[in-house]
């Protein structure tokens, strides 16, 4: 069965989007991105080192896979939009995930200025990813404001903590149309999983295979799994009941 | 509640007494705590720690991989000028010190921004002595519009200024401010610090705080350790890291620990700062502010801060020189001497045979 993802009107195989930051170095990168067989890859604009061809982390990602350039470091609307027009005229495309954070101690976005600068951006021709704090009425914005996808956090970034934030994302999945894209927190595979048979529609994942012994084989278990997860989301599984259920039921009689 | 009001309250607290009484179950309770109070960093701080040395990097190393990854950011200073008003007993600038004293003109900053640039560096923190006649504020503006063809982010290390002055050096495009307190103790400041402008305390205490109000990206601080007993020193650093931390969300803070180095003149160290106590102050830092970065220096011997880097450092300067013109052929005598003399290329080779990604750009002028 076919089963794509469409964003910004391309239609991706691979729901594992992964980040660039944090390797111990950027050799590791072109392995990670070839055995995840991810196709959309975030970097900071920050970090991108144009001024030398070895350093310049763009040099160690497939020509074919989409450049997620993001906002880190922006502390408002208005630097996020400037570091979005840098990376589109320096040739990192249309595509941009905003990240919008005023507080350095918990790295936890700013929801208000961030729809803000989807709303400029959007009009602007990007593809806005927003990354976000799961609040249902701020991503109802976002999707107003021409967000392509919306990206909630599972839990503050980097802190491999999981999908502390299940039920808002839930809601999330539920109430928005566009995809809605699980990114920060997620620390293991079977979050990932968790995520994607939650009906997320992909999610992101940078700390978890960067930090990792082996960032490599990492990268693929987090493959598989959100593989898996997207599966049994897709096939519906059954549901959970508080009961065991008897093979031999005590009213079967009425039927007979 | 300003800074200093914070530093007053402790002004009474029975340091001896209270780092006397740490037992090592104080140090077990902080080590099992996800988030520390002031307390528990004190507690970290104190002798009955130093047993625990081990577990504190332990956990020290993997918060910072979480927080910052394998990464290490390398930065160079770069001496504008050394002409100085203040004499501080344990600077080389020290306006008693008979040595040459220079500025760069334009041109000779230009030159000195070419050569460190083919290093590969993009970071740079210009620097000079407190001098508001021979470096003004309109100076440093000049320097850093010809720096911002060479470099991605400029920091200052300078004379503290206005909350105005600081807004201004940011317009013109510098991004991160290193200053420090020096000694946090009053009265010691006041002893060492003889005559000049920098007598003033407490516009030199506010003045980090001022940056960040001036939007000001970076912050960085720090005590020359040496000065005082180290481990009150240590303490009120990170107090003070974690004031500013708490009350200006957006801007990234830091702590750099400078150990006092020989300079020109003489003055020897009140508190002598061994090499593990250097440690101990690194890694309760670290448990203290998972997200503070955190510099050494070239001050540090080559072998000690290979030693420091996997327990908590993000941030190194490399191919250093403490002199005016020292990227050129005629330099001054240098601030103090640097002990670790590894060029870019060797810093580079260095971290990443051990795993680490040396970071040479973090940020883009916008």
């Amino acid at each position: 069965m076919e089963d794509k993802l469409i964003i910004g009107g391309q239609e991706l195989e691979s729901r594992l989007f992964i980040g660039t930051g944090k390797f111990s170095s950027h050799e590791i990168i072109p392995k990670v991105i070839a055995v995840s067989g991810s196709q959309v890859i975030t970097m900071a604009l920050r970090r991108v080192n144009f001024s030398n061809e070895q350093d310049n982390v763009l040099n160690y990602i497939d020509k074919k896979c989409i450049l997620l350039p993001n906002t880190s470091g922006a502390r408002n609307a208005g630097e996020a939009v400037r570091i979005a027009r840098i990376a589109r005229e320096a040739g990192c495309g249309n595509w941009v995930k905003i990240e919008v954070i005023s507080d350095n101690k918990y790295l936890l976005p700013d929801n208000y200025e961030t729809i803000r600068a989807t709303e400029i951006l959007a009009k602007e021709g990007f593809v806005v990813l927003p990354y976000m704090s799961p609040d249902l009425m701020a991503a109802k914005r976002l999707e107003e404001a021409g967000a392509a996808a919306v990206m909630p956090l599972g839990a503050p970034i980097g802190t491999n903590r999981g999908l502390m934030t299940r039920e808002l994302i839930r809601i999330l999945i539920a109430e928005i149309k566009v995809p809605i894209i699980v990114d920060a927190g997620i620390g293991r595979p079977s979050q990932a999983a968790e995520a994607m048979e939650m009906g997320a529609a992909a999610v992101l994942v940078n700390t978890a295979i960067a930090t990792a012994q082996d960032p490599v084989q990492t990268a693929r278990a987090f493959s598989l799994a959100v593989q898996a997860g997207r599966m049994a989301f897709l096939s519906g599984p059954g549901a959970v009941q508080e009961y065991a259920v008897a093979s031999s039921p005590l009213t079967g009689f009425l039927h007979k | 509640m300003s800074f200093a009001d914070k530093l007053l309250k402790y002004q009474e607290f029975p340091f001896a007494s209270y780092l006397a009484g740490v037992t090592g179950a104080d140090i077990e309770r902080t080590l099992a705590k996800e988030a520390l109070v002031e307390r528990d960093f004190l507690n970290l701080l104190s002798e009955q720690a130093v047993p625990y040395l081990e577990r504190m990097a332990q956990k020290a190393h993997q918060l910072t991989v979480q927080n910052f990854g394998r990464v290490i950011l390398l930065y160079t200073p770069l001496y504008l000028a050394n002409y100085c008003v203040n004499q501080c007993a344990y600077c080389g600038f020290n306006v008693t010190n008979r040595i040459t004293r220079k500025k760069l003109t334009l041109e000779e900053v230009e030159k000195e921004a070419r050569a460190i640039a083919q290093t590969g560096l993009r970071h740079i923190l210009i620097l000079t002595g407190e001098s508001r006649h021979h470096t003004p504020v309109s100076y440093i503006e000049d320097c850093v519009r010809v720096l911002k063809n060479y470099f991605d982010s400029i920091s200052i290390e300078i004379y503290p200024l206005t909350e105005e002055e600081y807004g201004q050096l940011v317009a013109a495009g510098v991004d991160g401010l290193t200053l420090y307190q020096e000694v946090y103790d009053p009265v010691t400041y006041d002893e060492i610090h003889l005559a000049g402008p920098k007598k003033d305390y407490r516009f030199r205490l506010a003045a980090p705080e001022r940056a960040c109000r001036a939007r000001m990206r970076a912050v960085n601080i720090g005590a020359l350790l040496g000065l005082q007993d180290w481990r009150k020193e240590a303490f009120f650093t990170g107090l003070h890291a974690a004031y500013l931390q708490d009350k200006y969300l957006d801007t990234e803070i830091s702590v750099s620990l400078p150990r006092l180095r020989p300079h020109v003149g003489n003055f020897a160290p009140r508190s002598v700062v061994s090499d593990r106590d250097l440690v101990q102050i690194l890694l309760a830092l670290r448990l203290f502010l998972p997200r503070a970065g955190i510099t050494i220096s070239t001050r540090e011997r080559a072998e000690f801060r290979d030693n420091l880097l996997p327990l908590g450092v993000t941030k190194m300067s490399a191919g250093s020189c403490t002199s005016v013109g020292g990227h050129l052929e005629e330099a001054t005598e240098g601030q103090f001497d640097i002990a670790d003399q590894r060029s870019v290329r060797e810093m580079h080779a260095m971290l990443v045979s051990r795993g680490y990604q040396p970071l040479y750009k973090d940020w883009h002028h916008l």
